[in-house]
């Protein structure tokens, strides 16, 4: 049995474990930590050994014969780095959940369990499955358990979510159609073949790439689809805002990369899809990004500034080579990361203080020096400031957008959405330190009292903002495997 | 082994059952345990021997027993089951109102409440050999006249009998559609096998308008049996207005014995060379578009556990007729009967779970509201996660039972390009995220009124655990049912 497979089937029964009735924190702690033990043992041996990038810890099971169906899972350097994520999230997510029902821990699980499943799948099947599997347990969490608007944020997250990955099932069953080796359908990734239309076949593939593009950029809040990922990430418990901004979104740009761009070679640099990613993209830059920086509530805005960075990731895959793709991974890790424990420290904000609202808060630093420190952290990755691990993401992929740049053409399509893209960052400054300001600095506003968290609790907000650290000063831990096998899938 | 035989001794068991009730002085539910020990045997039989199944050579122009045939008699006899144990719950509802207060006529009614569906199961099984026009009359009459007693069984509740005319004359009307369209058939093919009319369609010669004609009233007619739109009006009234275990066998068992029947119909009529093959495949594309956006947008304004199944029942209809046209298709390497077959597999558990579940609330006093079932998934927290379960499966979600028979549709479609009918299939889905979803919701949220804890019977626990390891299994390793369906045929 691949350690994979443990790490995937330990939160289901977990989860199931904890439903009837063991007891529900501890048990989730304990997989979750040992989940990650794990994970990291894997990651650290991995990049250790397997310097050529390719598949590892590969495990096999058929469950339908035609068209050709198996249960594999297996690794690269791209899965664990996301598993990495998913784990880390995971733990600290759950260490933050304290005296709830049960059914906060068994959603938690089976989410991480879910992400787990879809990063570690080499199968399309199971890879699509898994992301399902975390689709009811989210719903399920918003609609009882949400802040606010929470029936209205839980419908529209399910239909969206709903439609698109319908969507994406249709461009699959594409994939299936084009990319399978002649005469035999299968949904094993290692088997699809890169898709090559002659002539007036071209065209199939441009269109498959095209409804990937749509049903993984639904489940990314890719602009102009985007209107559910807000109000849900506002209105969701801490842990399932954690998972899914942090987790569980990037599920679908990691589709991207290791199903759509590796085996429909040049379709990104298709001119109508290339156009139309760049236009969407500068919707989620700058359009999201103004209306972040009229939000009036922390969580509001956190909400959308997750929204708004989907924006730079996308932009790294539209570049279309390594480098940009390179720095879009990093920056999917580094980003799930600093929004998880942004959304960490809005939950605590609102149990102790009972308002989000900026209007309201003010001058708590003075009574809780830890928790603005760590806001600051957490704050200051999500603007990309140097040593923090957002902006090595970042200035990989915007210096990938000018790889091949010719000073006599002047700029392409593909530079000036990168131009604009740069007030990007002017924007998160300018509501991130905004909200800095108002929460922490300033008069104290009367009536408020908060202190700095308990030793147990600062576990998880300290573990999250040196991983932001380490990784900010040293990217190259994850650098080094991401590139071999971002090498190894065809992505040059 | 003749196949047959397991047709003739269910029968047999069941004119038995009736004939003993009013001799019997214990507790009526003998008689229920009996049937389902006469099931059980019959299943063993049809699995152990069902390679070894030779249809006698005078029987063979009309009856066949190949795979389909076999699978499609398994499913009748599982359903038949399956609604024996759930109406074992229903008891107390059905008591109250065959007898009424009347102490004496306690348990009144319950003999013939067990051996009438053991009639209708017999009709399924026969319906899934049929390869013949009179055959195929024949044994859908004996399930639809056995049914039109059942659904209105309950003769002191308005909503039964209700349910009971209505079905009897739209039942009525539907038969002599088929009628009418076998008549034509015959009269323009002179066949009465479908082997026959299937030669005759590809040697026709001249003008195809009557056999069109003719083809179109088979359609409606079974269109009816299936719940297909337009001939569904029928089906919210009947579902809501029958004794809840009927419904379910009215949803599942009616459903795939249709499709059995409506599988070798069509695959007759589009056969190879088929001179109305194109035109057919039309109107089923057709029926199938409006079937699964009608069942589905119905679907959604539902208040009701039991007219939003039927609703669902539709829909599903929809999906199953969408995957029945895509008959040129070779790419997905299962043919369109296989993907109908294992979509019906899939569509019995998740489908008798939720029946159960009202059957049982219905009996402890728990209204069919959808308002009533609130707070469930907390006070009995294994019943909820099965209804979950089931419900999942019926909106799809992978990993369960149901997207699998989903995924097979909408790839058949998008490999037939039939590009309209994928839209609407998709609008129909994410319909059902919505529709299906909204049940979840309530069963996880607080009650309004504090309500008691739903028991079931040990009998009704094991059929839970059953279908909920089947959704789970045929979703997780769908090579167990096309195990089935490919190992029947060698």
């Amino acid at each position: 049995m691949s350690p994979l497979e443990i790490i995937i089937l330990l939160p289901i029964l977990a989860a199931l474990a904890v439903w009837l009735g063991a007891p529900s924190r501890g048990t989730s702690l304990a997989i979750s930590l040992v989940n990650l033990a794990i994970v990291a043992t894997l990651f650290v041996q991995y990049s250790g050994q397997h310097v050529d990038g390719k598949m590892a810890y590969q495990a096999a099971h058929t469950v339908l014969t035609t068209p050709h169906i198996q249960f594999a899972v297996g690794a690269d350097g791209l899965s664990l780095t996301m598993a990495l994520l998913t784990t880390i999230v995971t733990a600290a997510a759950v260490w933050c959940t304290v005296d709830k029902e049960r059914i906060y821990y068994t959603a938690s699980l089976l989410i991480s369990a879910g992400a787990l499943g879809a990063f570690l799948s080499t199968d399309i099947f199971f890879l699509y499955a898994f992301h399902e599997l975390a689709l009811i347990p989210t719903f399920l969490i918003i609609a009882l358990y949400g802040h606010g608007e929470k029936k209205e944020a839980a419908w529209k997250i399910t239909l969206y979510l709903g439609v698109g990955s319908l969507i994406l099932l249709a461009g699959l069953a594409g994939v299936v159609w084009l990319c399978s080796p002649k005469g035999a359908l299968t949904f094993d990734l290692a088997q699809l073949k890169p898709f090559v239309g002659k002539d007036n076949a071209a065209w199939w593939g441009t269109y498959c790439f095209f409804t990937l593009l749509l049903g993984f950029g639904t489940l990314v809040s890719l602009f102009p689809f985007h209107s559910w990922a807000a109000p849900a990430y506002a209105s969701a418990p801490t842990p399932i805002a954690m998972l899914h901004s942090g987790v569980l979104k990037k599920f679908g740009l990691y589709g991207l990369i290791r199903i759509a761009l590796p085996l429909f070679p040049g379709a990104i640099h298709t001119p109508w899809i290339q156009q139309a990613l760049l236009l969407m993209l500068l919707g989620n830059i700058l359009v999201v990004g103004l209306i972040t920086i009229h939000q009036r509530r922390l969580d509001d805005l956190l909400a959308n500034s997750s929204v708004m960075h989907m924006g730079y990731i996308f932009l790294g895959l539209a570049s279309g080579n390594a480098l940009g793709i390179n720095g879009a991974v990093l920056l999917m890790f580094a980003h799930g990361i600093s929004i998880s424990l942004l959304f960490l420290l809005n939950g605590k904000l609102r149990n102790q203080v009972g308002t989000l609202e900026f209007d309201k808060l003010g001058g708590l630093a003075t009574n809780a020096p830890f928790l603005s420190i760590i806001f600051g952290i957490a704050a200051f990755a999500s603007i990309g400031l140097p040593g923090l691990a957002n902006f090595a993401g970042e200035v990989l992929i915007f210096l990938s957008t000018f790889q091949g740049f010719d000073v006599t053409k002047g700029f392409t399509m593909l530079q000036i959405t990168t131009i604009l893209s740069l007030w990007g960052v002017v924007i998160s400054a300018v509501y991130m330190l905004r909200a800095y300001r108002k929460i922490f600095f300033g008069a104290p506003a009367s009536g408020l009292f908060v202190s700095d968290p308990t030793l147990s609790q600062r576990v998880p907000m300290f573990f999250l903002s040196a991983v932001l650290l380490i990784v900010g000063c040293q990217p190259s831990l994850l650098l080094n495997v991401i590139q071999s096998s971002i090498t190894a899938i065809g992505l040059k | 082994m003749n196949p047959l035989n397991i047709e003739l001794g269910l029968g047999v068991l069941g004119l038995l059952l009736l004939l003993a009730e009013p001799f019997l002085s214990s507790s009526r539910k003998v008689l229920a345990y009996v049937a389902i020990a006469g099931l059980l045997v019959a299943l063993l039989t049809l699995i152990t021997s069902g390679g070894s199944m030779s249809v006698p050579a005078t029987m063979q122009e009309f009856y066949i027993a190949d795979a389909l045939a076999l699978f499609y008699k398994g499913v009748a006899i599982i359903s038949t089951l399956a609604v024996i144990i759930i109406s074992l719950e229903y008891a107390p509802v059905l008591n109250k109102f065959v007898a009424g207060d009347n102490a004496r006529g306690k348990e009144a009614g319950l003999g013939e409440f067990v051996s009438l569906p053991l009639f209708v199961c017999v009709g399924m099984m026969v319906m899934a050999s049929a390869k013949d026009l009179i055959t195929i009359f024949v044994s859908l009459e004996l399930v639809t006249v056995s049914f039109y007693v059942l659904v209105s069984f309950m003769r002191r509740s308005a909503m039964s009998l209700e349910a009971g005319v209505k079905y009897l004359i739209l039942g009525a009307l539907s038969t002599g559609l088929l009628v009418y369209g076998m008549a034509w058939v015959y009269g323009l093919t002179g066949q009465m096998s479908l082997d026959g009319i299937q030669k005759a369609l590809v040697n026709w010669k001249g003008d195809n308008t009557p056999l069109l004609f003719g083809a179109a009233l088979v359609l409606a007619g079974l269109g009816f049996k299936v719940a297909a739109v337009p001939f569904q009006i029928w089906v919210p009234d009947v579902y809501q207005g029958a004794p809840t275990p009927i419904t379910a066998f009215l949803s599942v068992g009616s459903k795939a014995a249709g499709f059995a029947v409506l599988t070798r119909v069509v695959e007759t009529f589009t056969a190879k060379g088929s001179v109305i093959g194109d035109q057919v495949i039309q109107l089923l594309l057709i029926l199938a578009g409006a079937t699964i956006l009608v069942g589905n947008l119905s679907a959604i304004a539902q208040t009701n556990f039991k007219r939003l199944l039927g609703y669902s029942s539709i829909a599903h209809a929809g999906y199953l007729l969408l995957a029945l046209a895509c008959v040129h298709q070779h790419s997905l390497a299962i043919a369109p009967r296989n993907i109908v077959a294992f979509y019906l597999a899939t569509y019995l558990p998740m489908t008798f779970l939720c029946f159960l579940v009202l059957s049982a609330a219905k009996a402890q006093g728990v209204g069919e509201d959808l308002k009533s079932l609130k707070g469930l998934g907390h006070k009995s927290p294994l019943l909820g996660l099965a209804l979950t379960i089931a419900l999942a499966s019926l909106a799809g979600l992978p990993l369960t039972a149901g997207f699998m028979g989903k995924m097979f549709v909408i790839f058949a479609a998008t490999y037939e390009s039939n590009y309209l009918c994928l839209a609407l299939a998709i609008i129909g889905a994410a319909t059902g995220f919505y529709y299906y979803f909204k049940v979840i919701l309530t069963i996880y949220s607080t009650p309004e009124v504090e309500t008691e804890k739903i028991r079931l019977s040990v009998l009704s626990k094991v059929m839970l655990g059953v279908f909920v390891a089947a959704i789970i299994v045929i979703g997780v390793y769908p090579d167990a049912i096309q195990h089935v369906l490919v190992a029947a045929v060698k």
